[in-house]
C-alpha cells in the first residue's frame, strides 16, 4: 500500500511539473526572430566588456612581470650574449609600445564605437596615405631591427681561427652529453661511430695521433675569457646543445660536425653572487625546504638545497629522457681550469689501460 | 566546347531543377554538394578538434602537477597511466598527435574544408564547385585520413612521438623511441591521404574561383573572404607536394633502406647501415611546406575576420585592395621564409641572413592588416553579435602573438629562444589561437547557411567568448616567461632538477586556465548541437550582410538558388553608404546595399 501511494506521489509530482513547465512556456512572449541577433543593450554590455577586458589583459602582463621576473635568465653569462641581450630589450621596447597602443585602439573602439539605433557609421574605404603610414613606420623599425640583428648574426656564427679558441667536442646520445678536449695539440682526433668500442665511446680513430691527447669527460669546464670553440656531434639522433646562460645553441647532427663559438665573461662563482641568481636560488630554496618538509613527514629522505651551476640542456626531442638529459659547465679562472685539466687522463691513457 | 562555355551552360542553366531525386546516402553521405561536404568537414573537424584539445588538457595536467597521480590518465591512456602517472612516452605521444591534430586536421581541413566550400559557390554566384565528385573524393580521403590517425593512438607501441615536425632520425627508427614503429608507420600514410586530399580540394577551389564567377563578378568585387581561400589554395598547392615528397623519402628511409635523411648512427648497441643522408634535408623539405602552413591556417581566418568586421561594424573594410595586396605579398613571402625554422641547425649561417631579411618583411603586410582592422571599426557603428566579438579577439590575439615573431625571426634573438617555451607561445597565439577565432567566428556567422536559418544562442555565445578570451591570454601569455627563463620544450617535466623549480607556479597557473579554457568550449558544443535543432530561425539575412549568400533561401537546395543565379552589380562591402546629397542612405533606412542590386540613381559611383 505504501509503496502504491509513494509511486502515486511520484506520478503527479511529475505530471504537475510537466503541466507547470508547460504554463510557463506558454507564458512566455512568443520567441522573436531577432532574439538572436545583437541589440542596443547588448552593444552596450559587450562595449564594457571590452574596456574590462583591455585591463585585464594589462593587468595580466604586470601581474606576470611582478611574479614571474625573477625566474628569468640572469644577464649573459658571454660576450656576445650581452650584445643579443641588448638587441632583445630593443625589440622588447618595440613589441610593448606597439601592443599596448593597438590594443588600446583595438578595445576602445570597440567600446566608443559600439552600436546603437539611428547611429550612421562613417562610410570610410580608403585613404592612401594612411596606408603608406602605416606601410612605412614597420619598414623603418625593421630595417632598424633587421640591421641590428644580422650584424650580431654574422658576428656570432662567424669563427675566427686567428682567435686560437679552445677547442671543445660536445658529444650527444641517447640520453646525456660527453666533452672532449683537444688537449696539447688544440686538434681533435678524427671520429666516427663506426670506431666506437668498449671504453672508446665516442669514436674516436685510435690511429690518429691527434687524437692520443684528447680528454673525455662528463662536465664541461672553461677558463674566464676565453674564446671557446664548440664541436658538436650526436651519436644517434637530433639532440640541441643548448646554454641558455651564454645565450648559446646549435643542434647536434648525426653525420655532421655543427659549430657554435663564444667567450664566456663570468665564473660561475661570480654568477653565483649576482642578486638575481640569489634570489633565484632562495626562491628554489624554499620550495625544495617545503618539499623536503613533506618528504620528512612521510618518512623520507629530505632534498639538498639547491645551489647555482650553469647548465647544458638538450633542446630537441630526442625520447623518452629528452627532458633530463643535461650537463654541468663550470666557468672558472684560467688557473683552476688548467689545474682541473690536467688531473684528467688523456684518451691514450685510458685506451691503454 | 571549351571548358570556359561549358562552366558558362552550368551557370546560365535556369530551369536547374533542385528536386531530382536524391536518396539519404547521396544527400548526407556521399554528397557533391558542397553545402554538405561543407558541413562534413566542420562535423570532421570538430570531433578531431575535441581529441585535440583533450589530449592538451591531459600534459597540461602533467605539466603542472608532475607529483601527482590522476585516475584520470588511466581512464584515458590505459597502460601508458597505469597508476595515474604518465608514461613520458605517452606525453611526448600527446604532444605530437596534439600538434598534428590541430593543425592538419582542425585548422587546416577543418576551416579550409567548412568555409572554402561553403563560400565559394555563395559568394561568387555559382550552382557548385567546379567539380562537385572531386570535392566528395577530396571529404572522404581526409575523412579516410582522420580515420587513420585516430587508428595510430590505439597501436600497441604507441602512437608517433617525435614531435609534429617528425624530424629524422627520430621518426625514422623504432629504436630510438617506440612511437617510431607502427604509431609512425600510420601517421605518414595518413598525411600522404591527407595531402591528396588537401591538393583536391585546392585544385577544385581555385578552378571554381576563377571560372565559376556570376555575372557582374569581377575579381576585385570579391569578398575578402573568397580572396582568402584562393590565395590559401594557391599556397597549399605549391607546398603540400613537397611535404608528400618529405614523407615519400621518410618511408623509404624507414622500410626500404635507402639513407636519405641518415648517416652514421649507432644506437641500441649496433651501428645502422645508413651512410650520406641528412637530417637537415628532411628539416629544408618539411619547413617548405610548415611554414607555408601556417599561413595556410591564418589566411582563411583572415578573410573571415575581415569579412565579419566589415558586416558588424556597418562599414565597408578598410583599404580593400591593400587588403588583397597584403594577402598575396604574405602568400608570397610565407614560400621563401622556412628557413627561419633552422637558425640552430647546423646550415649555413649565411642562409640565416637571408632568412631572417625575409621573415621579418612579413611583418610589413601583417602590420598592415591589423591597422587595416582597427580602422575598419574606428567611427563604426558595431553590432556586437558574437562572430563579431570573435573577430575582435581574433585581431588582438593575432597583434599579440604576432609581435614576438619579431623576436623568434630575428635569427640573433631565435639562438636563446629557438625551442623553448617562448615559441610554443608564440606560435599558439598568432596562429593557434588566433586561427581557431577565426574557426569559430565563422561558425556563429555562418551557423544559419548551414542550418536553414537557425541561429545559434547569443547568450551562450557571449559566455563562450569571454572564457576562452580570458584562458587563451591566460595560458599564453605566462608561458613567455617559461620560455624567456629558458625551459625547453617537449619536456616531460621541469622539475627533475632544480633550476626550474620556480617555474611551478607559472605552470600551474596556465593549467587553471586551460582547465577554464577547456571547460568554456562545452558551452560552446551544448550551443552548436541544441542550435542545430532547436535554435531560432532568423530573418533571410540576420548580420545584414551584402554578399550573395544571404539572398539564397533558409531551405538549402542543391544549385543554391531556386531560379536564376543573380547578378553582382557593386563590390560586397557598400555599408553605409549615403546617397548624394548625404541625407539618407542609398536606399533609405537600410544602411547596406547588397551586391545584386544595381548602380542607385541618387548613389555616387565609387568605382567598385
Amino acid at each position: 500500500m505504501t509503496a502504491f501511494l509513494v509511486i502515486l506521489v511520484i506520478l503527479l509530482l511529475g505530471v504537475s511539473i510537466w503541466q507547470m513547465s508547460r504554463i510557463f512556456q506558454l507564458a512566455r512572449k512568443k520567441p522573436s526572430a531577432y532574439d538572436e541577433i545583437a541589440s542596443d543593450d547588448d552593444n552596450n554590455t559587450q562595449g564594457y566588456l571590452m574596456i574590462g577586458f583591455l585591463i585585464f589583459i594589462y593587468l595580466l602582463v604586470i601581474a606576470s612581470f611582478y611574479f614571474w621576473w625573477g625566474t628569468l635568465l640572469p644577464e649573459a653569462a658571454s660576450e656576445h650574449g650581452s650584445r643579443i641581450d641588448n638587441l632583445m630589450l630593443i625589440t622588447m621596447i618595440v613589441i610593448f609600445t606597439a601592443g599596448i597602443i593597438t590594443q588600446a585602439l583595438l578595445h576602445y573602439f570597440a567600446f566608443y564605437y559600439r552600436g546603437k539605433k539611428g547611429k550612421i557609421a562613417t562610410h570610410y574605404a580608403d585613404n592612401d596615405r594612411l596606408e603608406f603610414i602605416w606601410t612605412i613606420i614597420p619598414v623603418i623599425t625593421l630595417s632598424g631591427l633587421i640591421i641590428y640583428g644580422l650584424f650580431t648574426w654574422t658576428d656570432v656564427m662567424n669563427i675566427n681561427q686567428d682567435d686560437d679558441p679552445l677547442v671543445i667536442e660536445i658529444y650527444a646520445y641517447q640520453f646525456g652529453w660527453k666533452a672532449r678536449y683537444a688537449g696539447e695539440d688544440n686538434t681533435l682526433g678524427e671520429a666516427n661511430v663506426r670506431l666506437i668500442e668498449g671504453i672508446n665511446a665516442l669514436g674516436v680513430d685510435p690511429a690518429d695521433p691527434n687524437g692520443f691527447d684528447d680528454k673525455v669527460v662528463s662536465e664541461v669546464h672553461l677558463p674566464v675569457d676565453r674564446k671557446v670553440l664548440f664541436k658538436i656531434r650526436s651519436q644517434d639522433v637530433l639532440h640541441s646543445v643548448y646554454m641558455p646562460h651564454f645565450r648559446a645553441q646549435m643542434n647536434s647532427v648525426p653525420g655532421m660536425i655543427t659549430q657554435f663559438a663564444f667567450t664566456p665573461t663570468i665564473t660561475t662563482e661570480e654568477m653565483r653572487q649576482t642578486d638575481h641568481i640569489i634570489k633565484k636560488v632562495d626562491n628554489i630554496n624554499d620550495i625544495r625546504a617545503k618539499e623536503s618538509q613533506a618528504l620528512q613527514a612521510k618518512g623520507e629522505e629530505p632534498l639538498e638545497p639547491y645551489e647555482f651551476d650553469y647548465l647544458l640542456l638538450c633542446n630537441k626531442i630526442c625520447g623518452i629522457s629528452h627532458f633530463n638529459m643535461q650537463m654541468k659547465i663550470v666557468v672558472e679562472t684560467e688557473e683552476e681550469f688548467s689545474s682541473w685539466l690536467a688531473e684528467q687522463p688523456t684518451l691514450k691513457e685510458q685506451l691503454n689501460n | 566546347m571549351s571548358a570556359k562555355e561549358h562552366v558558362q551552360t552550368i551557370n546560365d542553366y535556369q530551369e536547374y531543377d533542385p528536386r531530382h531525386k536524391e536518396t539519404f546516402v547521396t544527400k548526407y553521405i556521399f554528397s557533391v554538394d558542397h553545402k554538405t561536404i561543407s558541413k562534413q568537414y566542420m562535423i570532421t573537424g570538430l570531433v578531431m578538434g575535441v581529441i585535440g584539445i583533450l589530449m592538451s588538457l591531459l600534459f597540461r595536467l602533467q605539466l603542472a602537477w608532475p607529483d601527482h597521480q590522476f585516475t584520470i590518465y588511466e581512464v584515458f591512456l590505459g597502460k601508458w597511466g597505469a597508476d595515474g602517472i604518465m608514461d613520458p612516452n605517452m606525453y611526448l605521444a600527446l604532444v605530437t598527435m596534439h600538434g598534428t591534430i590541430m593543425v592538419f586536421f582542425v585548422l587546416t581541413a577543418g576551416l579550409t574544408g567548412t568555409f572554402s566550400n561553403l563560400l565559394i559557390p555563395l559568394q561568387i554566384g555559382a550552382r557548385d564547385m567546379a567539380s562537385g565528385f572531386l570535392n566528395m573524393v577530396s571529404y572522404w580521403l581526409f575523412f579516410i585520413s582522420s580515420l587513420l590517425m585516430v587508428i595510430s593512438l590505439f597501436v600497441e607501441t604507441g602512437p608517433a612521438s617525435a614531435g609534429w615536425t617528425i624530424y629524422p632520425p627520430l621518426s625514422a627508427l623504432p629504436q630510438a623511441i617506440p612511437g617510431s614503429g607502427a604509431g609512425m608507420t600510420i601517421w605518414l600514410i595518413a598525411l600522404v591521404i591527407f595531402i591528396a586530399s588537401s591538393l583536391l580540394g585546392s585544385l577544385n577551389f581555385i578552378v571554381t574561383i576563377l571560372n565559376l564567377r556570376t555575372k557582374g563578378m569581377s575579381m576585385t568585387r570579391m569578398p575578402l573572404t573568397v580572396w582568402s581561400f584562393l590565395v590559401t589554395a594557391i599556397v597549399g598547392l605549391v607546398s603540400f607536394p613537397v611535404l608528400f615528397s618529405a614523407g615519400l623519402m621518410l618511408i623509404m628511409d624507414r622500410s626500404f633502406g635507402t639513407s636519405f635523411f641518415l648517416s652514421d648512427i649507432y644506437i641500441a648497441g649496433e651501428v645502422l647501415h645508413h651512410q650520406g643522408g641528412s637530417p637537415v634535408l628532411f628539416e629544408h623539405l618539411f619547413w617548405f611546406l610548415g611554414h607555408p602552413e601556417v599561413y595556410i591556417v591564418i589566411l582563411p581566418a583572415m578573410g573571415i575576420v575581415s569579412e565579419i568586421l566589415a558586416t558588424n561594424s556597418r562599414k565597408p573594410i578598410f583599404g580593400y585592395r591593400a587588403m588583397v595586396a597584403s594577402l598575396l605579398a604574405i602568400a608570397f613571402l610565407s614560400t621563401i621564409v622556412w628557413g627561419h625554422h633552422m637558425f640552430v641547425s647546423g646550415m649555413n649561417p649565411f642562409l640565416g641572413s637571408v632568412f631572417t631579411f625575409t621573415t621579418l618583411l612579413i611583418a610589413i603586410p601583417s602590420a598592415v592588416k591589423a591597422f587595416n582592422w582597427i580602422t575598419t571599426i574606428w567611427r563604426g557603428n558595431l553590432q556586437m553579435n558574437v562572430a563579431m566579438l570573435w573577430g575582435i579577439g581574433f585581431v588582438s590575439t593575432f597583434i599579440t602573438g604576432g609581435l614576438t615573431g619579431l623576436i623568434v625571426g630575428n635569427s640573433a634573438l631565435d639562438i636563446n629562444v629557438h625551442d623553448t617555451y617562448f615559441v610554443v607561445a608564440h606560435f599558439h597565439l598568432v596562429m593557434g589561437v588566433s586561427a581557431a577565432y577565426g574557426f569559430i567566428a565563422g561558425i556563429y556567422h555562418w551557423f544559419p547557411k548551414m542550418f536553414s536559418g537557425r541561429l545559434m544562442n547569443k547568450k551562450l555565445g557571449y559566455i563562450h567568448f569571454w572564457i576562452t578570451a580570458i584562458g587563451a591570454y591566460g595560458i599564453f601569455f605566462p608561458m613567455h616567461f617559461v620560455g624567456l627563463a629558458g625551459l625547453p620544450r617537449r619536456y616531460y617535466t621541469n622539475s627533475n632538477f632544480p633550476y626550474f623549480d620556480d617555474l611551478h607556479d607559472i605552470n600551474v597557473v596556465m593549467t587553471i586556465f586551460a582547465i577554464i579554457a577547456i571547460g568554456g568550449q562545452l558551452v560552446f558544443v551544448y550551443n552548436f548541437l541544441h542550435s542545430m535543432f532547436y535554435g531560432k530561425v532568423g530573418p533571410k539575412n540576420p548580420w545584414n550582410g551584402t554578399t550573395l549568400e544571404w539572398t539564397t533561401e533558409h531551405k538549402a537546395i542543391h544549385g543554391n538558388w531556386d531560379g536564376p543565379i543573380p547578378h553582382v552589380y557593386r563590390w560586397a562591402y557598400d555599408y553605409s553608404k549615403m546617397n548624394k546629397e548625404g541625407t539618407d542612405y542609398v536606399i533609405p533606412g537600410q544602411d547596406f546595399i547588397p551586391q545584386h542590386i544595381p548602380l542607385q540613381e541618387n548613389e555616387e559611383d565609387s568605382g567598385h
